[in-house]
C-alpha cells in the first residue's frame, strides 16, 4: 500500500523529521481558511496517487487569496490521470536554497534493505539512477543489526552533503531507516529534501544556519505486512481511493489489475495468467484485465470471478483458463454452468479450456449453450481475441 | 538421478496439523513420499495421518532422522519456522510454501541462509518433484513423469501447463522446482540451474521466469558462461504495466521500467537460450533439444 504525502509527512513528522506546516482540506472554504492560518505563499497540492503531480496541474504555490481560491478550485474535484481529487494539502512555501534526496529500500537482488542518498534531489530520483548511476550513494544495511550511525553518516558525507547540514541529513536518514524496519516500509523516501537559506540577517544566531526540511513523502508499505500494522492499514481505508472494479476485486479478495483491452481473462496462478495476458496479446487481441482466482476455486468464487469482468465495460469477450492442481476440473464447471445460468441473457461471449486435476469430466458438464470449450490454451485464447473483433466489426 | 528430493528424502511436515498441512501431507504420503515427522509447537505426541508429531524441528530430526522439511505455517509465523528449520543439525532442505510472508522477514532469513550450507526453496512456491521418487510441497503428482529434463520455475500452475505441453510429446522430468513468485526467496535460477547442470541425467531444462527483479538476467549470464546443459526459457509478464503487483509479490515492473520481460527475454536470448513465445513452443524448443 502507499500512503498519501500527507500521511506519510504525519508519520514522518511524528519521528521527528521537520515538515513544512500545512493542513489538508476538503472544500475551497477550507483550504482558503488552512492557507491564512498558514500564511501566503503557499503550496496547494492534490492528494492522489498518481506520479507527476505537478506537471498535471496538480501542484500551484500561490499568493494572495484570490490566487489560492483559483487554485484550490481547480484542484480540488479535478480529474487526474483517472483520478479524482477530494483533498488538498495547504502547505507553507519553503525557500530553499538546494534539493536533497534521502531514501531507504530493498534491494532485492542483494535481499537486504539499502539506504541512499543524492545531491541532486528534486527531479525523478530513478531517471537520475539511469543517466548518473555514481550520483547516488548506496549504503547496504545488514537486517540482523540494523543501520549504524556510522553508516548514515558515512553515506550522507560520500554523497558530497555540505558540511553545516551533514549532521541533520544523517540524522534524518538514520530516522527514515528506523521507520522503515518499524513499519514495515518497501519503499520510502523523501524527494526533495530542502536545504533552507540562512537568514544572514537574522540577530538570532539560529537563524543564521541554514536547515533541511522534507517537501515531499513518499511512503510505501508492505501489503503482505499489513497485519502487523493496524495503524496503517487505517490510514489506506481513510485514503479511500482507486479503480472501482480494484476495489470490487479487494472485496473479492482477487489478485486483480485492470489493463486498457477488451477480453477479460481469469485464471488460477499468477504466472499462468500472466502467460494468458500474453497470450492474447500476442494472437492480436488486447488484454482487459488480470485476474487470478487462487487455488481451489469454488462455485461462489467463479461466479464473483464473473461478475468483476462482466462489469467492466471495456470487455467484449472473455477466456477463463484454469490449470487444476488441486482445484478441479468438474468443480470448476458445475461452477460456471451456476453462475452462467442465472443470468437471462449471457453479457459477453465466455470461452473456458480446463486442463489437470478431472479436467475431462469439466469439459463435459461445461454447457456448451452457456459457453464455448477449447482443449487447448492457445485455441482459447484465439477464440476469445476473435470474439473480441467481432464484436467491434 | 535427480535433485534436492529422491525417494531417500526423510521429511518433516511443520504444520502438519492445520488443515493445508494435514491435505497435503496426505497427498504426499499417496505419491510415496517418505514423510517421516511433523513439527508443530504444543503439538508433540500427536499424530497426522499416522506420522508422528513433535514439539520442535529438532525432535522430528533426532527421532526420526528428518533431513528436509516442508513448511506449511501461515504467513505470520512462517519466518520463525524456516529459522527453526535452517538451525536444526541435520536438514539439507527446507521447502517453504507458504505465501504472504512480509518481504523484511524473508531479508532476515536471508542473511541466516548465507551462514548455512542447507538449500531453502520458496516461500510462496509449489515446492519440489522428483516424478515417481517424491514430491515435498503441494504439486498435482499425476501430471509429472519420470524422464530427462529439468523444469525450474517461479510459477506454479505455468509449471503444470509446461509439464502438460511436454507430457504430449512424452518428454518427462528428472526434478521440477518451482522456487516462488516472491521478492526474496532462497534458491534462485543460477542455484537451480547449478544442481541441473551437475545432474548426469538432466539433458535439457526449462526455465520459466516473470517479470520483477533480475534473477533472469544472472541466470542468462550464468548459462552463456557456465552451462553445458542446453536450456529452453519462457518469461510470462510481457504486457503488464509498470507499477502494479501482477499476483505475485515479486512480479512488478518497476516505474523506471527496470524487470521487464523484455529485459529478460533479450538476455536469455543473447546467451543462447531459445524463449518460447507460448507454453507450446517451450516444448517444441524441448523436443528439439532432445
Amino acid at each position: 500500500m502507499r500512503l498519501h504525502e500527507y500521511q506519510a509527512k504525519e508519520v514522518f513528522a511524528d519521528a521527528g523529521i521537520p515538515t513544512p506546516d500545512a493542513q489538508l482540506a476538503e472544500t475551497v472554504e477550507a483550504a482558503i481558511g488552512a492557507a491564512e492560518s498558514i500564511g501566503y505563499p503557499v503550496a496547494i497540492k492534490a492528494q492522489v496517487h498518481v506520479g507527476g503531480r505537478g506537471k498535471a496541474g496538480g501542484i500551484k504555490l500561490v499568493e494572495p487569496e484570490s490566487a489560492a481560491r483559483a487554485a484550490a478550485e481547480s484542484i480540488l474535484g479535478m480529474d487526474l490521470k483517472g483520478y479524482r481529487v477530494s483533498r488538498v494539502l495547504v502547505e507553507e512555501a519553503v525557500d530553499f536554497v538546494d534539493e536533497l534526496y534521502v531514501g531507504v529500500t530493498m534491494d532485492r537482488g542483494e535481499g537486504r534493505p539499502v539506504a541512499m542518498v543524492s545531491t541532486r534531489g528534486g527531479v525523478n530520483i530513478e531517471e537520475v539512477a539511469h543517466e548518473d548511476p555514481d550520483a547516488i550513494v548506496r549504503e547496504h544495511v545488514d537486517p540482523a543489526f540494523g543501520m549504524f550511525p556510522f553508516q548514515a553518516r558515512k553515506a550522507v558525507y560520500e554523497a558530497g552533503v555540505d558540511r553545516d547540514i551533514a549532521g541533520d541529513v544523517a540524522s534524518i536518514l538514520q530516522t527514515l531507516y528506523q521507520l522503515w524496519e518499524e513499519k514495515d516500509g518497501s519503499d520510502i523516501e523523501i524527494n526533495p529534501l530542502m536545504v533552507t537559506s540562512a537568514d544572514s540577517g537574522s540577530a538570532d544566531e539560529s537563524q543564521a544556519e541554514r536547515g533541511v526540511i522534507a517537501a515531499d513523502a513518499v511512503m510505501n508499505v508492505d501489503d503482505d505486512a499489513l497485519f502487523r500494522q493496524p495503524e496503517l492499514a487505517e490510514m489506506e481505508a481513510a485514503a479511500g481511493e482507486g479503480d472501482t472494479l480494484e476495489v470490487k476485486a479487494d472485496e473479492y479478495g482477487f489478485d486483480y489489475v485492470r489493463l486498457d483491452g477488451n477480453v477479460g481473462i481469469i485464471g488460477n496462478g499468477a504466472g499462468l495468467v500472466m502467460t494468458t495476458l500474453d497470450l492474447v496479446d500476442y494472437y492480436g487481441g488486447s488484454p482487459a484485465n488480470f485476474l487470478d482466482v487462487g487455488g481451489g476455486a469454488k462455485a461462489q468464487r467463479i461466479a464473483n470471478a464473473l461478475d468483476m469482468v462482466f462489469s467492466d465495460e471495456n470487455v467484449d469477450s472473455v477466456v477463463f483458463n484454469i490449470f487444476g492442481g488441486i482445484t478441479r476440473g468438474d468443480e470448476v464447471a458445475n461452477g460456471i454452468n451456476q453462475a452462467l445460468s442465472e443470468f437471462d441473457e449471457i453479457p459477453k461471449e465466455v470461452v473456458v479450456r480446463l486442463a489437470g486435476t478431472n479436467a475431462e469430466e469439466g469439459m463435459e458438464i461445461l454447457n456448451e449453450d452457456l459457453v464455448t470449450v477449447e482443449d487447448t490454451l492457445e485455441d482459447a485464447v484465439k477464440r476469445a481475441v476473435e470474439y473480441a473483433q467481432e464484436v467491434n466489426a | 538421478m535427480s535433485v534436492l528430493v529422491d525417494e531417500d528424502t526423510r521429511v518433516v511436515v511443520q504444520g502438519i496439523t492445520g488443515g493445508e498441512g494435514k491435505f497435503h501431507t496426505e497427498q504426499m504420503l499417496e505419491y510415496g513420499t517418505n514423510v517421516v515427522a511433523g513439527a508443530v509447537p504444543g503439538k508433540g505426541g500427536q499424530a497426522v495421518a499416522g506420522v508422528p508429531v513433535y514439539d520442535t524441528v529438532q525432535g522430528a530430526v533426532r527421532e526420526e532422522d528428518a533431513d528436509a522439511s516442508v513448511v506449511f505455517v501461515p504467513p505470520a509465523f512462517a519466518a520463525d519456522a524456516i529459522f527453526e528449520a535452517l538451525d536444526a543439525d541435520g536438514l539439507d532442505l527446507v521447502v517453504a510454501i507458504t505465501e504472504g510472508i512480509p518481504t523484511q522477514d524473508m531479508s532476515t532469513v536471508n542473511r541466516k541462509l548465507a551462514e548455512t550450507d542447507t538449500h531453502l526453496v520458496g516461500p510462496n512456491c509449489p515446492g519440489v518433484i522428483t516424478p515417481g521418487e517424491a514430491k515435498l510441497g503441494i504439486l498435482p503428482g499425476n501430471i509429472f513423469s519420470e524422464g530427462n529434463v529439468g523444469l525450474v520455475s517461479r510459477s506454479g500452475t505455468l509449471t503444470y501447463q509446461v509439464v502438460d505441453n511436454l507430457s504430449q510429446r512424452g518428454i518427462g522430468q528428472t526434478t521440477a522446482i518451482g522456487i516462488g513468485g516472491d521478492p526474496i526467496i532462497g534458491t534462485d535460477f543460477v542455484d537451480a540451474l547449478e544442481l541441473f547442470e551437475a545432474d548426469p541425467e538432466t539433458e535439457a531444462v526449462v526455465m520459466c521466469g516473470e517479470i520483477g527483479g533480475e534473477d533472469e538476467e544472472e541466470a542468462a549470464r550464468y548459462i552463456g558462461e557456465q552451462m553445458d546443459t542446453p536450456v529452453v526459457g519462457f518469461i510470462a509478464g510481457r504486457t503488464a504495466p509498470p507499477g502494479k503487483r501482477m499476483g505475485h509479490a515479486g512480479a512488478i515492473v518497476s516505474g523506471s521500467g527496470a524487470g521487464t520481460a523484455e529485459s529478460k527475454i533479450s538476455a536469455l536470448e543473447d546467451n543462447g537460450v531459445p524463449v518460447g513465445d507460448t507454453p507450446d513452443e517451450i516444448a517444441d524448443h524441448v523436443a528439439e533439444l532432445l
